[in-house]
């Protein structure tokens, strides 16, 4: 099978989410998670608001560095947000956030920004809680590296770079696919050499 | 319920036919003619063609609001054969028990109404009776208690049910894809998709989007009503009888489609027709989406003049990306130069069904 691989720079596919630049709006509590570069959407944000000291009195900031080693933790941290935590990784953040959802009332505004890894996760426990889509803002910042399921073995390959890649589960060579789960919060990766086992197209680096 | 139906072929007349649909490729249909063949004219397009499900002609699949065919015993078993192999075939969100449960029942209801030699429905109040002879099944249950059967509704009807099946929740002005069931589908992935809306699980469909299709359609779809389902014709191709071409079991299946030469393809080739229907359910106001599979051999639908002549101009003159899309690029031009001995280039009549 030919397969073509999409430009980087092609038109959004209609399963992958949605980013604007964060905006801030009026809550009883303001819930904000980052990642990478996601801290300067963040104080974007924040500089555009006529309230900021109110929403930082009722901030809790959660924010761990890029997977590329981007970290701007200093700069959110100087803020002077009700709450900061800083997490080293992504997964090492999601508990929290967790525990954070179980106290959140209707109310509540979520601030999402930095890679579609960090925010596809974070959406997805706050949507499992119930709380409206409207109330979830998200913004892509800094790297482009995706989050990708093999449909076949069913295992997430983090952070891929390239396309084709090596699934890190059952080891088939995959093409990204341009199709998003938010419930799984990956891309679709299908293996490319399926009915030419071992023509596998050369790697070409599409997301860093 | 287990793998082992007691397949009798001759309690039914010998009716159901004992085949396969994997290893051995027993898979025949004893009637071509009876094939939901699709086009009808000699070239194809997306477009939303729905059309109204009512009854249609007598001995075609249009014949019942649910056709259970010559197929039925033993689709039922290569679909408990997938769901042994990988459960995440099935799935349905926590909210979406009860249209299970209107799904169950309209499948029921239909079942008995149409085919009485092989399927009953005796109600006393909620305390339901269920006979379905040709699978040796027979249940009393409660309705609408999920404790008195041995399954969750949607996956206990659907291991007595032709086609894959996905149930849409309607909210925020469009529909969620929040269960299905595919053990017979054409390349899309129920674990990927579900609880997707309906413009993101159509996302990678080419060309579509931008004639504006998939808003149309959503837009009839959203006033669907109740006993007034519609229904319409998707179509691909696949090589060998193969009833589960999901994307999961790609590396299985995919290199299969390298085995085609001028002397196997009308054996081998495979037109693989989807006769989708969607029916408003009354409780949960959720959508049922039945996407029936039909298979029929190239040598099997030349064997009716107007299919091979229209075939052939069909495939040729598709365009690339929907070929590409379709998975059969890379096998067109045989598949084109096979289907060209069977077309004289006479002028074909309109509509889908023989002329004889």
């Amino acid at each position: 099978m030919k397969v073509e691989l999409t430009p980087v720079n092609a038109p959004s596919m209609r399963s992958r989410p949605v980013y604007a630049p964060l905006e801030p709006r009026p809550g009883k509590l303001h819930v904000i998670v980052a990642d990478d570069e996601g801290a300067n959407a963040v104080t974007d944000m924040l500089d555009k608001s006529n309230n900021r000291s109110e929403i930082l009195a009722d901030a809790h900031v959660m924010y761990c560095p890029g997977p590329t080693g981007t970290d701007l933790s200093t700069k959110l941290e100087v803020l002077g947000a009700a709450q900061f935590f800083r997490a080293p990784t992504i997964p090492a953040l999601l508990p929290r956030l967790v525990r954070v959802l179980a106290d959140a009332h209707m109310g509540t505004q979520f601030y999402l920004a930095g890679t579609e890894g960090l925010i596809g996760q974070a959406e997805r426990e706050i949507m499992a809680t119930g709380f409206p889509h409207a109330s979830i803002q998200k913004e892509h910042r800094g790297s482009t590296l995706r989050r990708v399921q093999c449909v076949h073995c069913k295992g997430i390959t983090e952070n891929v770079a390239t396309d084709p890649f090596k699934c890190s589960h059952c080891g088939l060579n995959l093409f990204v696919r341009d199709h998003y789960s938010r419930r799984i919060a990956a891309f679709q990766g299908v293996n490319i050499d399926a009915e030419d086992p071992g023509q596998v197209p050369e790697s070409v680096v599409r997301f860093k | 319920m287990s793998l082992d139906f007691k397949f009798a072929p001759d309690d039914f007349g010998g009716f159901f036919r004992d085949e396969t649909f994997r290893d051995t490729f027993t898979y025949r249909n004893s009637d071509p003619r009876r094939f939901p063949f699709p086009f009808d004219r000699d070239d194809y397009m997306y477009s939303v063609n729905m059309e109204p499900h009512v009854p249609g002609r007598k001995g075609t699949a249009f014949e019942h609001m649910l056709d259970v065919d010559e197929h039925y015993i033993a689709e039922m078993i290569d679909r408990a054969k997938v769901l042994a192999e990988d459960p995440l075939r099935c799935q349905s969100l926590p909210h979406m028990t009860l249209a299970g449960w209107d799904v169950l029942e309209l499948i029921m209801e239909a079942k008995a109404r149409d085919y009485p030699q092989w399927f009953s429905l005796t109600k006393d109040g909620n305390r339901w009776h269920w006979v379905n002879r040709p699978l040796g099944i027979e249940q009393s249950f409660t309705f609408l208690d999920e404790s008195t059967l041995p399954y969750p509704p949607f996956e206990y009807i659907m291991r007595q049910t032709q086609g894959d099946w996905t149930l849409q929740d309607e909210r925020d002005g469009t529909l969620w894809m929040d269960a299905g069931i595919a053990t017979s589908q054409a390349d899309w992935s129920v674990d990927f998709d579900v609880g997707m809306n309906f413009h993101e699980w159509h996302a990678p469909v080419p060309l579509a989007h931008e004639k504006g299709v998939f808003d149309r359609a959503l837009k009839f779809l959203l006033k669907l009503q109740h006993g007034a389902p519609v229904r319409r014709f998707n179509w691909t191709m696949t090589v060998n009888p193969l009833l589960d071409t999901a994307p999961e079991t790609y590396p299985k299946w995919g290199p299969m489609r390298t085995t085609l030469t001028q002397e196997n393809m009308g054996q081998k080739m495979h037109l693989r027709v989807e006769l989708q229907s969607l029916y408003r359910l009354p409780r949960s106001n959720a959508i049922a989406f039945d996407i029936r599979c039909y298979l029929c051999s190239f040598e099997q639908i030349v064997e009716v003049p107007k299919w091979a002549r229209r075939l052939h101009r069909v495939i040729r003159d598709l365009p690339v990306e929907l070929a590409t899309y379709k998975g059969f690029i890379r096998n067109r031009d045989a598949m084109v130069e096979w289907l060209s001995k069977y077309d004289d280039g006479a002028p074909t009549s309109p509509g889908w069904f023989p002329d004889d």
